[in-house]
Parts: structure tokens; sequence; C-alpha cells
């Protein structure tokens, strides 16, 4: 079944007065559990597309269905809740939280769980989930203590520790060498087998882009190819 | 998010960068210090004023007869002579909101003793009630009695200065002095007072019977401006009455009442310099005094539209402008506290800025994992409030340790005020939420896109 659906998603920024289109109609289906990667030039509207699927932006038009729910147009509390809760974000700067131990890294993102947890039990999910990344012992470092494989895996292990069925990486192996970006892909394709975790992300890279089951290829604010979705792209002019 | 939490994790924020904190929270550590050392200061300095008040004699009245004027010359207050003994009985008597009242007649003479001699401040003719009015306690020995007075009896009580003075380190009790070359027993010695509000001398004082004073010391009393006008050294006063009861000893054949109205007799009465009154409370003052003056008004057969020939001074002049002088200097000084506790504020505003600033990508984070904006506003909020509680916190102990130390090194006297420390508590909370909800809600307002993005 579809767990994220998008119908013909328009972006426009507002810089004073002239409109900059950046997606011009997108339509999309993904299916649980996959794993796609989102190739494009440069500018083209990746990271765009990124925040509006991690429901970090609200798309001009068009409408967005993820796990079985309209979220383009839902108050900005209910779409924080709704990150807490169905999406992992992993960052092509890790973005963790600097002089905070791995642990407490990790753990961060359950204080804004409306489910009560101790801060024990918090702490215990994020040592689970720590070693499930392979860093059971680095609970107590802080990022600058960490290499840049390890921080990014940290960055993993928090993206995970809400259980959400949808992970978005927007470049995760960008500041990353060949080696420890294959280790953190390796990373992603266990999840999306064992835990049938869909994996959307973002990468320059077409060997990156081969560990996906999926490719899908936007350009200039439209998809070119790689959708499922049974429409064809609409035409230009839909602003 | 439970509060203990964002408490927690606020606290862990701000020992992140101690250096930081201790700074910002200085403003709010010298504002609140500085409120609490000015009110414990101010409020012991204004209970010590009470103090001496009280000391002075509590709730105390002074009743001064009127003025006379011959030919457009004024005598001043108090020489007119129409204040009796029995105006004083009369008030005991009649004026329930007066507790007791002692009549005083006032001399300025030399005091000898061997080959020492010493001018009193003060030489007291009264009864015993002037003991209780000016709250003065005796030491050693006993009061002047009733009997004292009636006899006219020969006995002082030293204050003690006058005791050191004359006795040095002798006790004074049932020895002799010589006041204006007449020998009184002394028969007690006062317990110190030390010296009143204005730096007078309440010990250097001697306490007689009125009426030995009046008869057999004073020429003229010292508040009798006019030193012409000659004692009154007979009487017909209710005194006299009791001393001599029968009527057996009369000179003279009975007068009949019509010969008294044809020639009626100029009779001289005892008059006194003051009375002393002392009413039942501090709130009995006001009804004392009206029921004085109407008890004195009709004593005096005065005509309704006639001015009163005597006046009534309380102390709560005195204390009032005391005490509006110290609670003036307290209020000038708590507003210069609390424009230091606002810039305290400012700085913390300031700092606050700055960290949203410094963490616009932690923010940003934040909400990309699920903060809502009302969680990040709390979180700002918090840290601001917890920085400056604990600037309160210290800002109290050092006030206190601050005032303690004044009260230690310079003896200034200071009180521990709670309302002022809860106050201090509360306000350096206020300052918190007032200068910290504007970053706070700055940082809230971020949109989380740029936040991360922000280098
Ligand atoms: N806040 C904004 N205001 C105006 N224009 C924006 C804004 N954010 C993005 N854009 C524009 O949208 C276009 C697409 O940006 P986007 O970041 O999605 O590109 P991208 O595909 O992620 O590129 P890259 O591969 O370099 O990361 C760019 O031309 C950019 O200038
Ligand atoms: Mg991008």
């Amino acid at each position: 079944m579809e767990l994220i659906t998008l119908k013909n998603i328009c972006k426009t920024y507002n810089l004073g007065d002239i409109d900059v289109p950046v997606l011009k109609g997108v339509s999309l289906d993904i299916m649980n559990g996959e794993m796609v990667a989102l190739m494009g030039a440069s500018g083209s509207g990746k990271s765009t597309l990124m925040n509006i699927l991690g429901c970090l932006d609200r798309p001009t038009s068009g409408e967005y269905w993820l796990d079985g729910e309209e979220v383009s147009r839902i108050s900005s509390d209910r779409r924080a809740l709704i990150r807490n809760h169905k999406i992992g974000f992993v960052f092509q700067n890790f973005n963790l939280l600097p002089r905070t131990s791995a642990v407490d890294n990790v753990a961060m993102p359950l204080a804004y769980t409306a489910g009560h947890l101790s801060s024990r039990e918090a702490r215990k999910r994020a040592e689970a989930m720590l070693e499930k990344v392979g860093l059971a012992d680095r609970m107590e470092h802080v990022p600058s203590q960490l290499s840049g494989g390890q921080q990014q895996r940290v960055a993993i292990a928090r993206a995970l520790i809400n259980h959400p069925p949808v992970l978005f990486a927007d470049e995760p192996t960008g500041n990353l060498d060949s080696h420890t970006s294959a280790e953190v892909l390796k990373m992603f394709q266990d999840l999306n087998r064992t835990e049938n975790i869909t994996i959307i992300l973002v990468t320059h890279d077409a060997h990156v882009a081969g560990h996906a089951q999926r490719v899908i290829h936007i350009s200039d604010g439209l998809i070119n190819d790689g959708v499922y979705c049974a429409a064809p792209p609409v035409e230009e002019d839909v602003r | 998010m439970k509060l203990y939490v964002v408490v927690k994790n606020a606290l862990r924020t701000l020992l992140r960068n101690p250096m930081r904190a201790m700074l910002t929270a200085l403003g709010i550590v010298i504002g609140v210090g500085s409120v609490i050392a000015m009110m414990e200061i101010g409020s012991g300095s204004s209970e010590a004023l009470k103090k001496s008040i009280s000391n002075m004699g509590a709730n105390m009245l002074m009743i001064f007869p009127g003025m006379t004027s011959t030919g457009g010359v004024s005598g001043g207050m108090g020489s007119a002579q129409n204040l009796s003994p029995e105006d004083c009985e009369a008030i005991i008597r009649e004026c329930p909101a007066v507790r007791t009242a002692a009549p005083t007649v006032r001399v300025r003479v030399q005091v000898v003793r061997g080959n020492r001699n010493w001018v009193p401040n003060q030489v007291q003719g009264t009864t015993s009630a002037y003991l209780d009015v000016r709250g003065n306690t005796i030491e050693e020995g006993s009061p002047i009695s009733e009997r004292d007075i009636l006899n006219c009896n020969r006995v002082c009580l030293l204050g003690k200065t006058v005791a050191r003075e004359l006795f040095g380190d002798e006790s004074p009790v049932n020895q002799e002095v010589r006041i204006k070359s007449i020998t009184f027993r002394v028969i007690g010695v006062l317990a110190a007072k030390g010296a009143n509000m204005m730096g007078m001398d309440q010990d250097d004082i001697i306490l007689a019977p009125w009426t030995t004073v009046k008869y057999r010391i004073a020429g003229s009393s010292m508040t009798t401006a006019n030193q012409s006008q000659s004692s009154s050294t007979s009487s017909t006063g209710s005194t006299r009455g009791v001393l001599y009861p029968s009527g057996s000893t009369s000179l003279y054949p009975e007068k009949s009442s019509t010969q008294t109205a044809n020639t009626p007799l100029t009779m001289r009465f005892a008059t006194v310099d003051m009375i002393l009154a002392s009413a039942v409370s501090p709130e009995a003052i006001p009804d004392a005094i009206k029921q004085i003056t109407a008890l004195l008004r009709e004593r005096h057969r005065l005509h309704p539209q006639a001015e009163d020939d005597f006046s009534i001074r309380d102390m709560t002049e005195m204390t009032n402008t005391l005490s509006s002088t110290t609670k003036l200097m307290t209020n000038l000084l708590l507003c210069v506290a609390m424009i230091s506790l606002v810039v305290g504020g400012v700085g913390i505003m300031n700092i606050m800025l700055v960290s949203v600033t410094e963490r616009t990508r932690e923010i940003g984070l934040r909400m990309a994992v699920g903060a809502r904006s009302r969680d990040i506003l709390l979180q700002f909020l918090v840290e601001s409030i917890v920085l400056c509680l604990v600037g309160g916190i210290i800002g109290i102990m050092l006030g206190h340790g601050g005032a303690i130390l004044v009260a230690l090194m310079l003896g200034w006297p200071v009180s521990t005020s709670i309302p002022a420390i809860v106050a201090a508590f509360m306000v350096s909370a206020a300052v918190g939420i007032i200068f910290g909800y504007y970053p706070a809600w700055k940082a809230s307002r971020l949109d989380p896109i740029e936040a991360l993005r922000y280098e």
C-alpha cells in the first residue's frame, strides 16, 4: 500500500514581487517499505521536495497524503507531532547537539513525545538504539569525540528512536568518505529490509543511488522518471 | 514535556557555559542583593527608631499650660500657670483613653554631695506615675510613694548619670545629697535608658515628689519665662486638704456664704509645669487628646468660642518626621536597587538573544524532530527564569550576608525580613519572564528550514 502520495505538488517561493517556482506539479507514490533515491541537478528542487515530504514545509498547492492522512493543510503543531511520530530525519551535516553525549542526542526527540517516558526509560531506549547502530562503546562521547561516520550513525539512531515508518535523508553521505558512506548505506539497506522502514534519500552520487530499489529523477521542478504514479505529469503552468 | 525535565535541561545548558551564566546573572545578583540589604537595614533602623520612641515613653502625651501675654509681650509657651495637679488627677479619673498621668515640675539646680557637685539636665518633681509614663524602671531602691508626695518628703531618685557623677561606684541608696542646699535622701536609682532620639541623655535626671520640688526647691520653675512671677507657696489644693484633713486647725471663724461672695479670697493654686499622660494604646492617642481637651476646657471654664489655654503634644509628629525620613531613604535606595534589577534584566535579555542566535541550528533540529513552537518558547523562557532565580537566590544570600556583616561591623540594627526575601524571589522570577519572553518568543517563531540551514 502507499505510504506517501503526492498529487500535483507545487512550491513557489516569493522573493519580494517575483515568484520563484521551484516545484511545478510533482505527483508520485511511494509504497510502504520502499527504498527510494531522489536524484537531480543542483537547484532542481530536491531539498525543497524533501522538506515538504518531511512536513517541515507546506506546498503552495497540491495534496500530500502521508500514511493515510492529508497533511499539506494541517496546523504547525500537528505537523510537529507527525514529525515526531512518523518521520525520521538524517541530515548531510549530522546536526547533533554539540557538547551533548551521544545518548542524550539520541534521546532528545523523546522529550517531545506525548507518551510519558521516565528519563530512565528514555535513556534505555536511546542506549538500545545506539547498540543497534553499532555504537555501544561510544554512549557518552560527545560529537566532537566521534568520527563523521559515527556521528551520522548517532543521527540515524536519533531518527529511529520513535520507530517512525519513514526515514528522510538529504545527502546523508555528502560529508563522508566512500568507506563510511558504504557503511551508512548498508545500515539503511538493513533497516529497510529487516524493519521494513521506508527510506527516501537524496543524492548526487549514482553509486549511492544504486543502493536504492528505485531512483526518481527530478529536473527543473518536475519528475522525469521513476514515477509509479499512473497520472502523467501535468503541464508547466499550474500556477 | 514534563516541566522538571525542561528545568533540568535548562540547568544543564546553563552549566555548559558557567562563566557566561554567572556574568549574565551578576546584574540580578547585585540588584536582588542590594534590595535585600536595603530592606533589612531599612526595616532594622525603623524598628530601632520605634524602640527608641517607645523608650521615651510609649503613647506619651505632653500637656503644657497656655501662654500669657501682657501688653503685647507674649510669655511663650507654658508661661501661664494654669495647669494644676488636680487637673492631672481629673485626667486619670475621667479620661478612659488615658492609662495614667503624672504632673511634673521642673527646676534646674545644682546638686551637691560631699565635695562633688553636678547640675542635672532635669530635676523633676513628679509622682510615681512618671516612671510608668516614661517607661522608666527602678534598678535599685524604691519609687516615690504617695506619702512622700503628701508630706513633701525630701527624697529623690537618681538617674544613672547623676548617680555616677556624685557617687562614682558607691551605691547611692539611703545616702544624702543636697539639692539647692536642701538635704535629700536618695531612695532609689533609675535603670539606664541611654540617649533619646535627639541625643539627650535620659539618665541625667533627678526625680523627687512634685510637692517637695514645688514648695521647697523651686523659687521659680524653669519654664516660667517671667522670673518675676513668684511661685505659689500657699495652696488650697486638695493635696493640702488631704495633708491636714480635719478642719479643726482653722485659724479664722467660718465665713458665711454671703461673706464669701462679697469678699472673694484670691486664691493661689498650686500649678505644675507640665502633665505627662500615657494613652492606653497608640491607637487611643487621638481619643485621649479629645477627652483631655474636653475635660480641661470644662475644668478651666472656657467659653466654647475661646481658645484652649493649654496645648497637648504627642510623639506622633516626631515619630512621623523621623520615620518618614528613614522611609524616604529606604525608598530611594530601593529605587536604585530596582534600576539595577532592570539593568540586570536587560543583560539577561541580551544574552538570551545571543543564545537564540547561537543555537539557531539546535532550534531548527528540535523543531524537525517534533518540538512545537511552544516547546521551544518554554525551553528558552525556563532557561532565563532559572538564570534569574539562581541569580536571585545568590543575591538573597549575599544581601542577607551583607546586612549581617553591616550589623556586625558597624553595629547598625538590621532585621531579617521574610516578605522582602519572598518578594525578591518573585521579582527575580518576574524579571526572568519579562526579559526572557521576547528572546524565547523569537526562538519559537523561527522557521525550521531556515534554522536548520543557518550557519
Ligand atoms: N527559501 C527560499 N527562498 C527562495 N528560493 C529558494 C528558497 N529555498 C530554495 N530556493 C530555491 O529553490 C531552488 C531549489 O532549491 P533546493 O535546495 O531544493 O535545490 P536542491 O535540488 O536541493 O539542490 P542541491 O542539490 O544543491 O542541494 C533553488 O533555485 C533555490 O534558489
Ligand atoms: Mg539540497
